[in-house]
């Protein structure tokens, strides 16, 4: 008995905790609203990145209802969390859906949030943007991925590397996890088809949040020795990072002997640490803050403002938020509006201008067109454009490098309307996993 | 001008001409795989020029343009610059290039004057390149960062170090030959030969020497080939063991068995060094695991309290570390020290708090202590979220602990593993002082082997868990200092070293100081000798499979208590 009226308690504690938030954000709005679910952990280990893109959601819809809202009625963020927990992603996926009846779900983070949030969110027939750079090799009706796929992130910089630094060995070294195992295994069959040798390839993976660099850096040193040029490609992931440069530097590798163009290192993880080991090397995103164009400085400005610090720094996944949430916002006013299927349809083909000066444009696969930049950290947490793409690159959802995905396409226009459609068999696979 | 200075002008501008006549061929010769040469036709044409007088007033003209052209927008331009500014051999060259390369030098928006800054406060105080005058303090608004990007880094370092040849200081003599390892041309032997001539210092001479040898081992006559080949034969530096590796199937078999010889010589001192090397890896991994487990081994081993919240003692420890830092920011290594005991009073008195409010309350009930630590775990990771931010927090190190010690090219030790190697055994001989020697640690002792006995002997127990709780959080405090240096700090980075720290204190045996000192490095050592064949993945699985079959073997681990407190 006492155990069950402890749990009673716990539960409706946890009940009327989450209904005090939701009730925060809908209480201004009595009137008929459209529901916007912004699917971010705000707590564990994710919420270091996470908690951002959720205050550029609420930004984003505070804007928006500055201009008069969306079809004459007001947007109403409905804010939930999901604790860095990935099964609880897909649990308060259906709550959004089913319970809170939103129209538009902006979310996820790491690659396994998303697959957990994907059964959900094709039974339901909802529509979600996830805004991350990931590994490809997926494509859903309901998911608009507006961060970067392979090919527009990982290729382009080994081809910097190749063509520029003139890169002869590779170290390609990761967290082991689904993003950097399915990237690092496309690199490879891309260097291997370059004419790259199997023996100049060498790829290491570390646990999350691994400290004890000492033995993978005196590796890479010894690989980096034979005289030929050598770069790391790292797709790290977060806190690892830290220790992983503290290291190259204390064991005397500099950014000019063995460079490290890293994919997972932006503005934000900066800002979070001594930047002086890590001065000089070399990240790939399709966004950085040090760009100048007029629409970044604007953006700059209103997010500093909203979030009253000004020495806030944006990043490439807030870039792609912004851009996903102008798009929806298109789309719902093309096709007056918010039911699912008649915005997806409205979506693709939509262009609107991203931070970078160029224009970014819905694809048939649910991927947008991004320019890739590549920059060198400086000492300030910014980067600096060292190199970038003459234009926009079209995100490729299945890769051409990997012999499974190599004839793979996906395009959600009739008459085909497919996530994984085998362009040799001429028909669709499954449902897209 | 005299006669004498129009011959020597004609003769700089002969050898310029070449490189300055075509702009466009000079960037791309510049800019290049082979700008490694450029230092090269630096340092001849710093030759040309010492030997003759040029006019001042050209020289300090060319200064002039040459910072001029630094402000420019284009690295190309910028490293054009940089070539004119080390022609001109004036003296101000060297800092300004040091600044530059530690992005210290800066022009101002409004005048266009260059500038070297040192941070001050909101702002840097500024002194003019070209006249050493103090402009005062500006902020950060008012300037521009000169921008150097990895090629300009080369070159710079390249200049530096050419510079830095005719130091008077030995030691910077010594790193400039480093930096030409490697990236030497025949002009560059030239020079360093002429330059051995005069050098005094055997370390400097030595080094030159290597370095003409390994350049030696390209030389068409085979006599001087072999000769290289022998003075070499011990020699660790990569660049050696790449050229032999080229010369071992040379056509000549006098030549190819000489090589293949000094080439296994070199394999075999390499191998010893690097298992040398595996082993201080360990040693350094070893010390980790101890600093962070040590907290543990009195309130886990002798208290027998299962405290889930140790991480989080740790992690306080490191929060201590950067509030110190931002109170203190000119004084790096300093707030290091002081973040010490400051970080053992603050994870001691939050030890203390938690003995007092949650664990006395639970003592002999150790899954509900487990649950209630995990519990205080969760509070005091979210309070810090909500007080730092979750955003990882940046601590400095200081440059006494960045870089390495090293010994020869294939053995170097960093020196914030050394530190903390050292730092662990200081700990520990702290923490081992106070067990075996004050009246603390022997009531501590007391109460740990039978409570009912020391309280009828007079002793306060409660006030002595109390204590001897806060002793062990002090230590995690510690820990956490340590930890700031290697690894991030943020609001979960404790629970990265609860799971290891039970571990070791587990396999060392519960309850004695030595078995945890003993086991870190053990794991240590084991985990370092794994990782290069199973990985870094691998390894932290196999120790662990390891640790599990080990306790089934013995229960209580490397070095069980003895006696009659055993049972208790």
């Amino acid at each position: 008995m006492n155990i069950n009226f402890k749990k009673m308690l716990a539960g409706a504690l946890m009940l009327s905790t989450s209904f005090v938030v939701t009730q925060a954000f809908a209480a201004s709005h009595s009137k008929e609203t459209i529901k916007v679910g912004v699917l971010h952990s705000l707590s564990g280990t994710m919420a270091i990145s996470e908690t951002t893109l959720k205050d550029t959601m609420l930004m984003l819809i505070e804007q928006q209802n500055k201009k008069g809202g969306l079809l004459g009625k007001q947007l109403e963020a409905v804010v939930v969390d999901p604790a860095s927990d990935w099964p609880l992603f897909a649990e308060k996926t259906r709550e959004l859906i089913s319970k809170k009846k939103v129209d538009a779900i902006f979310g996820c983070w790491t690659s396994v949030s998303r697959k957990s949030v994907l059964p959900v969110i094709e039974e339901l027939n909802g529509l979600m943007f996830y805004p991350v750079q990931y590994e490809g090799e997926e494509s859903s009706k309901n998911i608009f991925y507006t961060g970067a796929a392979p090919n527009q992130q990982a290729i382009p910089a080994v081809n910097y590397l190749m063509d520029e630094i003139k890169v002869k060995r590779w170290v390609l070294a990761g967290t082991d996890y689904v993003y950097p195992r399915t990237t690092n295994k496309i690199l490879k069959a891309y260097l291997l088809s370059k004419g790259v040798a199997e023996k100049d390839i060498m790829i290491n993976y570390t646990p999350f949040g691994h400290s004890d660099w000492q033995s993978i850096v005196s590796d890479i040193k010894k690989f980096g020795s034979t005289g030929k040029k050598t770069a790391v490609v790292s797709t790290i992931n977060g806190d690892a990072n830290v220790p992983f440069y503290k290291e190259l530097g204390n064991q005397g590798i500099s950014s000019e002997d063995i460079p490290v163009v890293a994919f997972s290192v932006g503005e934000e993880e900066l800002s979070g640490l001594d930047t002086k080991p890590l001065v000089g090397h070399l990240a790939a995103w399709n966004y950085f803050m040090s760009v100048e164009s007029k629409e970044n400085e604007e953006f700059i400005k209103t997010w500093q403002a909203f979030i009253k610090d000004k020495k806030r720094v944006t990043n490439d996944p807030m870039e792609a938020h912004v851009i996903g949430f102008k798009m929806w916002v298109k789309a719902v006013e093309k096709a007056g509006t918010t039911d699912t299927d008649k915005v997806i349809d409205a979506m693709i083909g939509i262009e609107v201008p991203n931070m970078t000066g160029g224009t970014a444009k819905m694809l048939k696969n649910h991927h947008i067109t991004k320019p890739v930049l590549i920059g060198e950290i400086q000492e300030d947490g910014q980067f600096d454009v060292v190199w970038q793409t003459d234009g926009e690159v079209a995100g490729d959802a299945w890769s051409d490098f990997l012999p499974g995905s190599k004839d793979l396409i996906s395009d959600w226009t009739a008459p085909i309307k497919c996530g994984n459609y085998n362009t040799k068999e001429k028909k669709c696979l499954a449902t897209a996993k | 001008m005299s006669h004498g200075h129009l011959f020597s002008f004609g003769r700089g501008v002969f050898f310029l001409a070449p490189i300055f006549s075509n702009q466009d061929v000079l960037v791309m010769s510049f800019f290049s795989m082979k700008n490694r040469i450029l230092p090269f036709l630096i340092i001849s044409l710093i030759l040309l020029f010492s030997s003759s007088s040029f006019a001042e007033t050209t020289n300090s003209e060319s200064f002039k343009q040459a910072l001029e052209l630094l402000q420019s927008k284009s690295y190309n331009k910028k490293g054009k610059a940089i070539e004119q500014l080390v022609i001109t051999k004036d003296e101000r060259v060297q800092p300004i290039l040091e600044a530059m390369l530690k992005a210290r030098l800066f022009y101002t928006k409004e005048d266009k004057i260059t500038v070297i800054g040192k941070k001050h406060d909101d702002g840097f105080s500024l002194v003019s390149v070209l006249d050493q005058k103090d402009l005062g303090v500006l902020s950060k608004s008012k300037l521009k960062k000169i921008k150097v990007n990895n090629k300009l880094r080369g070159v710079l370092r390249a200049s530096i170090a050419t510079l830095s040849l005719s130091s008077p200081d030995a030691d910077k003599r010594l790193s400039a030959v480093k930096q030409m390892l490697g990236k030497t041309n025949d002009t560059g032997i030239a020079f360093l030969k002429a330059h051995l001539k005069s050098e005094k210092d055997t370390a400097v001479r030595e080094k030159i020497e290597t370095l003409i040898s390994i350049n030696d081992l390209n030389s068409s006559d085979k006599a001087v080939k072999l000769a290289a080949i022998k003075t070499l034969f011990n020699d660790l530096n990569p660049e050696t063991r790449n050229q032999l590796e080229t010369l071992k199937d040379s056509d000549d078999a006098e030549i190819a068995t000489a090589s293949q010889n000094a080439l296994k010589n070199i394999q075999k001192k390499l191998g010893f060094y690097e298992k040398v090397n595996t082993v201080f890896f360990g040693l350094s991994l070893g010390s980790v695991l101890v600093l962070a487990a040590i907290g543990l081994a009195i309130t886990f081993g002798v208290m027998g309290v299962i405290n889930m919240a140790h991480g989080e003692l740790i992690m306080l420890g490191a929060y201590t570390t950067y509030v110190i830092q931002q109170i203190m920011p000119n004084h790096i290594g300093l707030s290091l020290v002081i973040a010490v005991p400051a970080a053992f009073i603050v994870s001691g008195s939050v030890g203390v708090l938690i003995e007092r409010l949650v664990i006395r309350h639970l003592y002999g009930r150790p899954l509900e202590t487990l649950l209630a630590t995990f519990g205080i775990s969760l509070i005091l990771q979210q309070a810090i979220r909500s007080i730092f931010s979750p955003l990882n927090r940046a601590v400095e190190t200081p440059s006494w602990m960045s870089g390495a010690l090293e010994i020869n090219p294939a053995l170097a030790l960093t020196y914030n593993r050394l530190y903390i190697i050292f730092f662990c055994l200081a700990v520990f001989a702290f923490l081992y002082l106070i067990i075996k020697r004050t009246s603390l640690g022997l009531s501590v002792q007391a109460v740990s082997q039978n409570r009912s006995m020391a309280r009828a002997m007079g002793i306060r127990a409660s006030r002595v868990d109390a204590l001897t709780f806060g002793l062990g959080s002090g230590i995690a405090g510690i820990a956490g200092v340590a930890l700031s240096q290697l690894t991030n700090v943020g609001p979960s980075m404790g629970q990265d070293y609860i799971i290891d720290s039970f571990m070791v204190v587990v396999f060392g045996g519960v309850g004695n100081l030595w078995g945890t000192l003993i086991s870190g490095f053990t794991l240590g050592i084991a985990n370092k000798f794994m990782e290069p064949w199973a990985g870094a993945v691998l390894a932290k699985i196999l120790v662990l499979v390891f640790i599990i079959l080990f306790i089934q073997k013995r229960p209580r681990g490397l070095f069980p208590k003895k006696g009659r407190a055993a049972e208790s």
